[in-house]
């Protein structure tokens, strides 16, 4: 293992050397964040070589205007909130769901199943899911709404926040970040997806693509692969992680994402309004959708005061930029998202950062 | 939220399985994959597969959980 990390380093370093200038890769997965960090693969690498984090983390992209609705629907009293552990610490301009989890309408499911689960128990209320996440939970979620149509249930309702990583990365690459050169991929949504979706990326904008898991040699090889192609003046679409992920993905799963959901125009905390970008259930599913059962909206909301979440998304700032870095805003008392999630930048900085 | 855990298939009724991971056992559904079998090891992403891993692939990802365990001293993260 150590010498297939030494040959990735090498191959980066020369590549560096090379082409005689910054290179920015940037990850857009939560996880391989928090991969990186852990493992200390930035001390590894060279001063000219820097990795920024993007709209990787699903929580954190997720609009302050989705949080506030999810707010609004947790303060009605005919409503039970059923939600995934990350979204429960997540400031909306007025509290979070555990503060709200004292009224005792707030629970937290690990699985789209729990959710629906749980509205059967609780006929009189309605149970509203908050199905956030990108390519690698909206399945779970389509599944679950099919079941509810199938078995007639009433009372199950979902807050759509479904997101797609590519309308992202081309937000990013069409004029939002012009410093990015590549992107390490993610490798659970490639799953989904499949790595030959990131074709595109590389033929419109030039840029090399390597889908990696989370193993952190891994990790490295992608870069090594990302600053040799770079080297090279190439932009390739590279898989190393055949072990899971394929060309095409998981057909059963795109075809029920189509089957539920369709993309509408949608907002991004920092990225702003994507066109395309978020997942709507479709006409016929409509009576599930809780944004019009309960006449709630996801607009642009606004921002917690002094957070700069928005820009740390983006890659245009690291953490340690903004002023209420481990001051005012730390993982005991965070301010925005990023700060919140496991997988938030700002978090992985904070817990990880000074092992650098 | 993209945490995704190898598991084998231990229990198996039409979608509806019981997964075991390093001894941790869990329900999750194979809607998504529909041609998994008793024994198989897949991906679990919130309480469903979504693909399927080697066992070799499964070790290394088990290996590594064991390790960022021991470092985080298990912090609440199974979410979805
Ligand atoms: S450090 Fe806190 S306040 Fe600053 S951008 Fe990150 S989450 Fe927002």
């Amino acid at each position: 293992m150590l010498d297939r990390i030494d040959r990735a380093r090498k191959t980066i370093e020369e590549a560096c050397e090379s082409i005689g200038r910054q290179i920015t890769v940037m990850e857009v997965c939560g996880t391989h964040t928090v991969s990186i960090f852990r493992s200390g693969i930035r001390s590894l690498l060279p001063e000219r070589l820097k990795l920024l984090s993007g709209p990787g983390c699903p929580v954190c992209v997720t609009d302050q205007g989705y949080i506030d609705a999810v707010m609004q629907l947790a303060d009605r009293d005919d409503c039970l909130i059923a939600t995934y552990g990350d979204m429960i610490r997540v400031p909306g301009s007025d509290g979070s769901l555990e503060t709200r989890a004292v009224r005792g309408n707030v629970r937290v499911v690990l699985s789209s199943e729990d959710a629906l689960q749980l509205a059967c128990e609780n006929p009189d209320k309605a149970v509203v899911f908050i199905a956030v996440g990108f390519e690698t939970t909206t399945p779970a979620t389509a599944v679950v709404v099919k079941e509810a149509a199938a078995q007639g249930i009433q009372n199950f309702f979902v807050l759509s926040g479904h997101k797609l990583v590519l309308p992202a990365m081309r937000a990013l690459l069409g004029g939002m970040n012009d410093r990015i050169d590549a992107f390490l991929c993610p490798g659970h949504v490639s799953v989904i997806i499949g790595s030959g979706a990131f074709a595109e990326i590389v033929a419109n904008y030039g840029r090399p693509c390597v889908v990696a898991g989370f193993e952190p040699v891994q990790i490295v090889e992608a870069l090594a692969e990302i600053c040799r192609q770079l080297a090279a003046g190439k932009a390739e679409l590279k898989s190393l992680y055949g072990a899971v992920v394929t060309e095409k993905g998981n057909l059963a799963a795109q075809r029920i994402i189509e089957e539920c959901f369709d993309p509408v125009d949608g907002y991004w905390r920092g990225l702003g309004k994507i066109a395309k970008s978020t997942l709507a259930l479709k006409e016929q599913y409509r009576r599930f959708d809780a944004f019009q059962r309960f006449g709630v909206e996801d607009g642009p909301g606004r921002e917690n005061p002094g957070c700069r979440c928005g820009e740390v998304l983006c890659g245009l700032i690291e953490p340690i930029e903004c002023p209420l870095f481990a001051s005012r805003c730390t993982p005991q008392t965070p301010i925005g998202p990023c700060m919140v999630s496991s997988e938030g930048t700002c978090s992985a900085w904070f817990k990880y950062g000074r092992r650098r | 939220m993209c945490l995704a855990i190898p598991a084998r298939i231990v229990e198996l009724d039409q979608d509806k399985a019981v997964v075991d991971a390093m001894g941790n056992r869990w329900k999750a559904k194979t809607t998504l994959l529909p041609e998994v079998k008793l024994g198989d090891i897949v991906l679990v992403h919130a309480g469903f597969a979504i693909c399927l891993v080697d066992e070799e692939e499964a070790k290394k990802t088990w290996e590594l959980f064991a390790e960022i365990e021991d470092y985080e001293n298990t912090q609440n993260k199974i979410s979805g």
